[in-house]
Formats: C-alpha cells, sequence, structure tokens
C-alpha cells in the first residue's frame, strides 16, 4: 500500500504532529522505506492463528476500591508549561 | 580501583578502606575529565550524588549496608528520578524535573547505592546508536569515531570506559544487549516483569524492560538483586517470589562446571547479514563452552527474520499511544506561538520530538488507523506468537541458546543515520527476544580488528528460557572464570 503526500498530512493529523510542505516528502520517503520492511508480513499465512498482544498469559490485578494516593496538586503543577488558581491552562475551547 | 568488581568495591567500601565519598569523588573526577568527549552523561549534579554518599557512609559506620551500599552507579535517562532532570535525552523533556522515582531507581535508594548521574540515551529509547539524542551523540570509548550502540549508549560507555562501578539501561529491542557487545562489558535484559516498569518512561510497554549493565555476570546478579521484584505500581510486575541471582555463582569452578549443559545454536543466527569477524568470535567462545563441558545442538527459529517487520509494527503502534501524553499541557515542551488548541499540540510536538520519534509515532499511526488494523497490528501479533513458539521449539532441545548479539562491531557515526531501515537490521538477533518476553544477556567474547586495525569488542548472546536470570548467570560466570575479556579496559582510558 504505496503512501502519498496527503496521506502523510492526514496521518500527522492524527498523531498531532505538524508536518511543514517541505518536510512532507521526506517524511514520506522515510516512512515508505519503513513500510516496504514491514510487507514482509503479508506473506506469511497466519489464518487461525491467535494474536499474541503480551508475553505473559496474565489478567489485570484487582485492589480495593480505596484512596492509595495523596493530593500532590501542587507539586505536579510546578512543572506545568501553564497554570492558574491550580488549573491547567490551555487556548480557549468553549466559545 | 575503577576496573574492582562490585564484589570488590563492597568489601573495601566495608572494611572501610575506602569511603563511599571518596569512591565517588574519583567516578566524579573522571567524568569531569571525560565525559566532555565521551558525552555519556546529560545530567551531572555532584551535590546531590555527594549527599547519598555521605548518606551510604553513615550506613556503613552503623553497620546498616549491603552489597552496594555506597557504589556508585549511572542511571539511564529513561528513569524519573525525584528532584533530578529526566529527558529521555528529547528536547520535548529538557526542562523536565522528576517530582517522583522510578521503582528502580528506589530500590536503588534503598539499597544505599550512590547515583552518579543520568546517562545518555537514543531520543524516548529509539534507535540503536544513541545518534539520535537531543543532547548530542556518545563516543565508543574503544574508538571515539565509532558508536556505542544504542539506545542506552550512554549507559554503555560509561560502563566501558569506567565512568561507574556499573549502570542500569532498558532493552525493548536490544537496547542493552546489543551496545553490550558494541562497548565490550556484560549486559543482561530479564524476563519480561521481572523489573517493574513505574517511573521508566514508556517507550513499547509491552516489550520494554530494565536491567544491569556491568562489567561482569557477577556484577550483573548483583544489581539484578536490588532491580528485580514485584511491583503493584506496574500491571504486568510478575508476583513471584525474590530470587538471589549469585547463588549458583560459586559453583562454575572446577574442570567442567557447564558438563551437561544443552546449548542451541540457532542455525538463523550465523547465516547471511553476520559479518565474518563477528561470526569467528563467536565460534571461538563456543568452543570455549564445550571445555566447560557444554554440549552444542543446532536449533532452528525460522521466523527470526519477520521479527524486524513485527517490531516495527508492534514498537510504534505502543509508542504513538504511549507517547500521545506528550501534548504540552502537564509538563514538557509548550511552543511559543500558536492560535487554538491544536495548533498548540501539533507545535509543541512538532517541535519537542526529533525525526526518528515523530517517524515512529507517525508509522503507529498509520498501522492503528481505521482500515490498516487488520493488515498491520493483527497481522503483526499472529507473527509474534510464531516468534515465541519458535523458542518454546528450540527450548524443548537446549537449556540455553547462544549466538551473536549483534550482525558487526561498532560502525562509524553518521554510517547509518540516512537510512533508518539499515540502522534497523542492527537488531537482527535481539529483537525476538522481546517479542516472545524471553531473558537475554550479551557477554564479551573477544575483539574483531577494525578496518584502521583498533580493536572491537564482540558479544556474545545467551538467551535462557522465562525466568532462567540465575542459571544464565551462572553461564556467564564460568565463561568469565577462564576468560578476560570482561576486564579488558579501552586504551588511554
Amino acid at each position: 500500500m504505496a503512501l502519498n503526500l496527503d496521506d502523510i498530512k492526514r496521518i500527522a493529523h492524527l498523531a498531532r504532529i505538524e508536518v511543514s510542505d517541505s518536510e512532507a516528502q521526506e517524511t514520506l520517503n522515510k516512512l515508505s522505506g519503513i513500510l516496504g520492511l514491514i510487507e514482509q508480513m503479508q506473506a506469511v499465512d497466519t489464518t487461525g492463528i491467535v494474536p499474541m498482544s503480551h508475553s505473559q498469559d496474565v489478567t489485570q490485578r484487582l485492589r480495593e476500591d480505596v484512596v492509595t494516593k495523596t493530593n500532590q496538586r501542587e507539586l505536579f503543577q510546578s512543572i506545568a508549561p501553564a497554570t492558574q488558581d491550580g488549573l491547567y491552562l490551555v487556548p480557549k475551547v468553549i466559545e | 580501583m575503577i576496573n574492582s568488581s562490585l564484589k570488590q568495591l563492597g568489601q573495601q567500601l566495608a572494611s572501610k578502606q575506602v569511603s563511599s565519598v571518596e569512591l565517588t569523588q574519583a567516578y566524579l573526577q573522571r567524568m569531569a575529565q571525560l565525559n566532555p568527549t565521551i558525552n555519556a552523561y546529560v545530567t551531572i549534579d555532584e551535590d546531590k550524588t555527594l549527599a547519598q554518599a555521605k548518606v551510604a557512609d553513615a550506613r556503613i559506620a552503623a553497620g546498616e549496608f549491603g552489597p552496594l551500599t555506597g557504589i556508585p552507579l549511572a542511571q539511564k535517562d529513561i528513569f524519573c528520578a525525584k528532584g533530578w532532570r529526566t529527558t529521555c535525552s528529547s528536547k520535548m523533556l529538557e526542562t523536565f524535573i522528576s517530582p517522583y522515582d522510578a521503582h528502580v531507581i528506589s530500590q536503588f535508594d534503598a539499597a544505599g547505592a550512590v547515583n552518579l548521574g543520568k546517562t545518555n540515551m537514543d531520543e524516548f529509547a529509539m534507535g540503536s546508536s544513541n545518534e539520535t539524542s537531543y543532547f548530542g551523540g556518545v563516543k565508543n570509548p574503544w574508538d571515539v569515531d565509532r558508536v556505542p550502540g544504542g539506545s542506552s549508549g550512554g549507559s554503555a560507555a560509561a560502563v566501558a570506559a569506567r565512568l561507574c562501578a556499573a549502570a542500569t539501561g532498558t532493552d525493548t529491542g536490544g537496547s542493552i544487549r546489543q551496545p553490550a557487545s558494541l562497548c565490550g562489558f556484560t549486559g543482561l535484559k530479564p524476563t519480561y516483569g521481572l523489573v517493574s516498569r513505574y517511573g521508566m518512561i514508556a517507550f513499547a510497554s509491552s516489550l520494554d524492560q530494565a536491567g544491569p549493565m556491568a562489567k561482569s555476570a557477577e556484577d550483573c546478579a548483583l544489581m539484578l538483586n536490588v532491580m528485580a521484584g514485584f511491583d503493584e505500581r506496574d500491571s504486568t510486575s510478575v508476583n513471584r517470589e525474590k530470587e538471589d541471582y549469585t547463588r549458583g555463582l560459586a559453583n562454575m569452578t572446577g574442570a567442567q562446571p557447564l558438563k551437561g549443559l544443552r546449548i542451541g545454536l540457532p542455525k538463523e543466527y550465523f547465516a547471511e547479514g553476520l559479518s565474518a569477524d563477528v561470526a569467528q568470535v563467536i565460534e571461538t567462545a563456543i568452543a570455549e563452552y564445550k571445555k566447560l563441558g557444554a554440549e552444542i545442538v543446532e536449533v532452528s527459529l525460522p521466523n527470526n527474520n519477520l521479527s524486524i517487520p513485527v517490531y516495527y509494527v508492534l514498537a510504534p503502534a505502543e509508542a504513538s499511544s504511549n507517547l500521545s501524553r506528550f501534548d504540552g499541557v502537564r509538563y514538557g515542551h509548550r511552543a511559543a506561538e500558536y492560535n487554538d488548541l491544536m495548533e498548540m499540540y501539533m507545535k509543541s510536538r512538532a517541535e519537542g520530538f526529533g525525526a526518528e520519534v515523530k517517524r515512529r509515532i507517525l508509522i503507529g499511526t498509520y498501522v492503528l488507523s481505521a482500515g490498516y488494523y487488520d493488515a498491520y497490528y493483527l497481522k503483526a501479533q499472529q507473527i509474534r506468537r510464531l516468534i515465541a513458539q519458535d523458542f518454546v521449539e528450540a527450548f524443548k532441545h537446549c537449556d540455553v541458546i547462544m549466538g551473536p548479539a549483534a550482525p558487526s562491531t561498532a560502525f562509524k557515526a553518521g554510517e547509518k543515520t540516512s537510512d533508518p531501515v539499515a540502522m534497523y537490521l542492527e537488531d537482527l538477533y535481539t529483537i525476538a527476544v522481546n517479542l516472545a518476553g524471553l531473558p537475554g544477556m550479551s557477554i564479551p567474547a573477544g575483539f574483531a580488528a577494525s578496518s584502521e586495525g583498533k580493536a572491537l569488542p564482540v558479544g556474545l548472546q545467551i538467551i535462557g528460557n522465562y525466568f532462567d536470570e540465575a542459571r544464565m548467570l551462572e553461564i556467564g560466570h564460568a565463561y568469565q572464570q577462564v576468560t578476560d575479556w570482561h576486564t579488558r579496559m579501552p586504551e588511554g582510558i
């Protein structure tokens, strides 16, 4: 499945990474090379093989539904790019 | 002293021949002298380090100490350490001061070890040469024109140049074992789930595993004793009893300490792609193992070649999800100028991530996008099972598997940076081990001459069955009792 420049723009938007027009061609070349490598998989017959998502066959542990963490808002917000009144600041999203 | 084993250093500290402050200062001086050239450390904080050494000395004076108390270690900059800048060698986290400790860091703190600093790495552990680091490449101490391997390249160079007594690394597709091979020391990637991933910045969560990087198998055993153990904060941490990984080392004496051991040699590891000089070193090492009493059986890992394509679907897919947390909102880089929230995300991530990290996020996003999931992600997961089953089959015929850890000796800086696919092939013998979740290690097995006549290290890979680390370390230790490759140091260091 060959990619084109429109695909690069679409994928970059999904990934929330700005790719300028001047970078797009280089990105396309490199990603096409990697996809070429990945294409080797298509030669393998995997009919009936159960997908392996993890090396261990374990289930998620459960714990008691009790408070285990203390509030460290000030510590955590001390490394934030922008905060005010204990809230993270971002550009306005609701008019 | 700089070439002493951890056991020797521990004895000198316990008997008060040297204090932790003195030992730490000796390493800090070497770092001040050599790090500007090698670039193994990205963050050094002498005050913090010496404060830890003083605490260690107090513990030793009070008689409350263990094997690693007062020993100066290097920590890969992927582990969050409270109050330390923790960057993952990315511009995204250039100013990030961690508000908490990773499990690995708190385990070493509890053991009384001293943190010498945070080591350079490929950005977000994505690379095999340390050249994707935002803070510049790392020099291989055996030949400064060559790379140390990656992604744990800073820890690797620090161990090889004796800029620490030992170090930590992480291994998602070979990031401990390949640099161990290229820099000539012992590195172990444990079974997936043995060491907690809590506070270890995530790349590909189903593959990431932390492990020790040190001079010898014995040193790695002492490090693993501290690192391994159940941690409820990592949902994939395995709840099993603590082991003493040094317990069998003393038995590795006599003429044939490995009598009865069956070593499997996968024919695929000795096929096209392996350079002749590496093959020769590996064959000589195998012959040494025969002398130690082992028998050799041929095994097959028929799907090994597929491990690279499978990895470059699964690891980027997991990475694209894991790295979505870097959005410029709560921590990390935020662009200076933007008009709305979308632009803030897109510019912050475009500026904060380097080229290789962006490529992998984009590949991961693509293979997970609507319409492509079955063809890529699901297919890769199915082949992952075939790869893991190859090992199950092979271990019916042998106790451990041996082969090269990397296809060649250290290559020159810049040699593979323009072609990502050529770089990916560096991990031909390591990736399948991560996909299967098995433990693997690389031990120094000799040298091959570079084109300029310099001696470059070669590592022998030992792959064990699940949770067989103690046995693998015995097997490495037995070899290190009759060879001295692991004690060799680069000239001029």
